[in-house]
């Protein structure tokens, strides 16, 4: 029994090893959560000190330049990157987390709770998140990172409640699953030792895509001037720069780095995803 | 066919009152009165604070119970009074709103349209092709990875500022007054065609990296592998993959619409194009919550018709929702 374990364990190792794309994606996600933790010591500079001449380009003693007002932009970059993976894993951790139970509880329940949690995960998924985070946003008048992970997180989860509502609906109907029953096992345990380790790869996957999406969420707040309101981001990097006249004067180093940053790292997730949809799904290793 | 209109039509009434309410609930019980807030920035001796309290807590209909408000603001959307904007006194939001619709339809609606069909038309065209797949879907990944306001952003400075060939900020030139003739309309396309491109762009990647995924599950599906087993020509096994294809890329449509009007929104940001979404950081950045409610009612609203659009053309396309064979929604 053990063996046959290790020899799944070391077969799904080896297709993760060979899939391009999941290499790819761990190697771009592992150097900037990298970045993210020694940038700050690889400074000297303050994200807010004034410490050079205003609007100069990269050299060698401000890497990326400075802003408008002399800040140092690698300064402000490395600082504003530990907020995205917080953000991001804060957040589209609670949007899986909420998106599972729900999906868990009306799929296994069925009857008039899977109507109800149905109809809401519904009417939730139509509004638009941005628009509710807007306004949300708008009347809190001091925000933290927590908070803004937190809104993200409470809007996030429809999809994923619909996904795994359809997956438990099937889970449900297998033969195990009526044997656990019989066996008198409670629901939370079912659902618990039966049906979720059934479903982890899928789950794991929907986790790296909330994840994506609260980056990307948080940076459209913060880019409209609804993000924390302390500490800096790297939609509020754009967003000043923006503000600033970083387009007409020409200052690419300002506002270059957060988002392509930002279109990296998402990136970077979608490919890993989409690497260990091949890994977990023999069919599609194909060509 | 019916009850699956009328299920999907229970939603989308309850999702409009659950707005309303929100929209409602937030400004009352969230911390920080916009009130106190009025009267704080005004800065006036405390007798004239307690006539200015008065004087607001009535103009805002904030003196009756609280129930009453809630109805009278129902009542309010019903008539269309959204209260009057304290950003761009004194027009009624009503109307600065509709102002700005057309701008933000103008981008919006050819941006959805033409990236959904040459998306899919792309993505389909890429699958199983291995030069195509291994060079140009890493674009497609980083291009729906890309936040709307970079690519915006790096357009403009792009063609904006490096080459000069368009404007980088506006609905048209400042010089011209709007009225009909060729010239201010060529003006108006100079100026759309940006946030257009940068919409599109961001979308079309999304829409070809769904596609390209769904053809490959559908050309393993055994329907697929039993035409081949045949000897069908390969084109017309696509064809059929195609179009099974296109059905979770409809409902897709409808699923991404909120991510849409954000990336709308910040999209005008960057380009200070005059619609929505410049219209709502403006009413964010001078604290009009007026305008900031009257926004997010048409951001729902719009949403929600764009909705029900999707929901009829699936109902064209799917012949099994026709017929009521698919119960679930």
């Amino acid at each position: 029994m053990k063996a046959q374990k290790n020899r799944t364990k070391n077969e799904f190792l080896y297709f993760a090893w060979r899939n391009k794309k999941l290499r790819i994606g761990i190697f771009i996600l592992l150097f900037f959560i990298l970045l993210a933790i020694v940038g700050p010591y690889l400074t000297p500079y303050d994200p807010w000190a004034y410490v050079g001449p205003p609007a100069s380009g990269p050299s060698q003693k401000f890497w990326f330049g400075t802003t408008m007002f002399g800040q140092d932009v690698f300064s402000q970059f490395v600082h504003g990157l530990r907020p995205v993976f917080l953000v991001g894993a804060f957040g589209g951790g609670l949007a899986t987390l909420i998106g599972t139970v729900i999906g868990f509880i009306a799929g296994y329940r069925g009857g008039w709770i899977d109507e109800i949690l149905n109809t809401l995960t519904n009417v939730v998924l139509v509004i638009p998140t941005l628009a509710l985070l807007l306004i949300l946003a708008a009347y809190l008048g001091v925000r933290s990172f927590f908070i803004q992970a937190v809104f993200i997180g409470c809007t996030a989860w429809p999809w994923t409640a619909r996904a795994v509502r359809a997956q438990t609906m099937s889970l449900k109907a297998r033969e195990f699953v009526d044997l656990a029953r019989i066996s008198g096992m409670r629901a939370t345990k079912i659902i618990l030792t039966e049906i979720a380790p059934n479903m982890l790869s899928y789950l794991v996957m929907v986790f790296i895509l909330q994840f994506g999406g609260a980056i990307l969420n948080a940076a459209t707040l913060d880019f409209i001037g609804l993000g924390p309101t302390r500490g800096i981001s790297l939609g509020l990097m754009m967003q000043i720069a923006l503000l600033w006249g970083a387009l007409p004067l020409g200052m690419w180093w300002w506002f270059i780095p957060p988002g392509l940053t930002i279109a990296l790292l998402v990136g970077a997730l979608y490919i890993t995803n989409v690497g260990l949809d091949e890994v977990f799904n023999p069919k599609l290793r194909g060509i | 066919m019916w009850r699956y209109l009328g299920r999907k039509f229970t939603i989308y009434v309850l999702t409009f009152f659950l707005a309303v309410t929100i929209d409602w609930v937030i400004p009352r019980f969230m911390p920080g009165n916009p009130v106190q807030t009025m009267l704080s920035r005004a800065a006036l001796r405390a007798e004239a604070v307690e006539v200015m309290r008065g004087y607001y807590l009535k103009a805002f209909g904030l003196d009756v119970p609280i129930w009453q408000q809630y109805l009278n603001f129902w009542k309010a959307v019903f008539r269309g009074d959204l209260g009057i904007s304290v950003y761009l006194f004194p027009k009624p939001v009503m109307k600065v709103i509709a102002e700005a619709i057309p701008y933000t339809l103008a981008i919006l609606v050819p941006a959805i349209l033409l990236s959904w069909l040459a998306g899919n038309k792309f993505g389909a065209f890429a699958a199983r092709r291995k030069w195509l797949d291994s060079t140009l879907l890493p674009l497609g990944y980083f291009l729906t990875a890309t936040p709307y306001m970079w690519l915006g952003i790096l357009l403009a400075w792009g063609f904006g500022v490096a080459l000069g060939w368009f404007p980088i900020a506006g609905g048209y030139s400042f010089a011209m007054t709007p009225h009909f003739s060729w010239k201010f309309v060529l003006d108006l396309l100079w100026h759309w065609f940006l946030p257009f491109a940068s919409l599109f762009l961001v979308m079309f990647g999304g829409w070809a990296i769904g596609m390209r995924n769904m053809i490959i599950y559908e050309l393993e599906a055994d329907y697929a592998q039993y035409l081949e087993s045949l000897g069908a020509p390969r084109r017309l096994i696509r064809n059929y993959a195609f179009h099974n294809a296109l059905l979770p890329q409809i409902t897709g449509l409808a699923l991404q619409m909120g991510t849409i009007a954000a990336g709308a929104v910040v999209t005008e940001t960057v380009f200070s194009y005059p619609g929505i979404g410049s219209l709502i950081v403006q009413a964010i950045q001078n604290q009009d919550y007026f305008l900031i409610q009257g926004c997010f009612l048409f951001i729902i609203i719009g949403v929600l018709l764009a909705n029900f659009l999707v929901d009829i053309a699936y109902l064209i396309v799917d012949p099994r929702t026709r017929r009521g064979m698919l119960g679930e929604t």
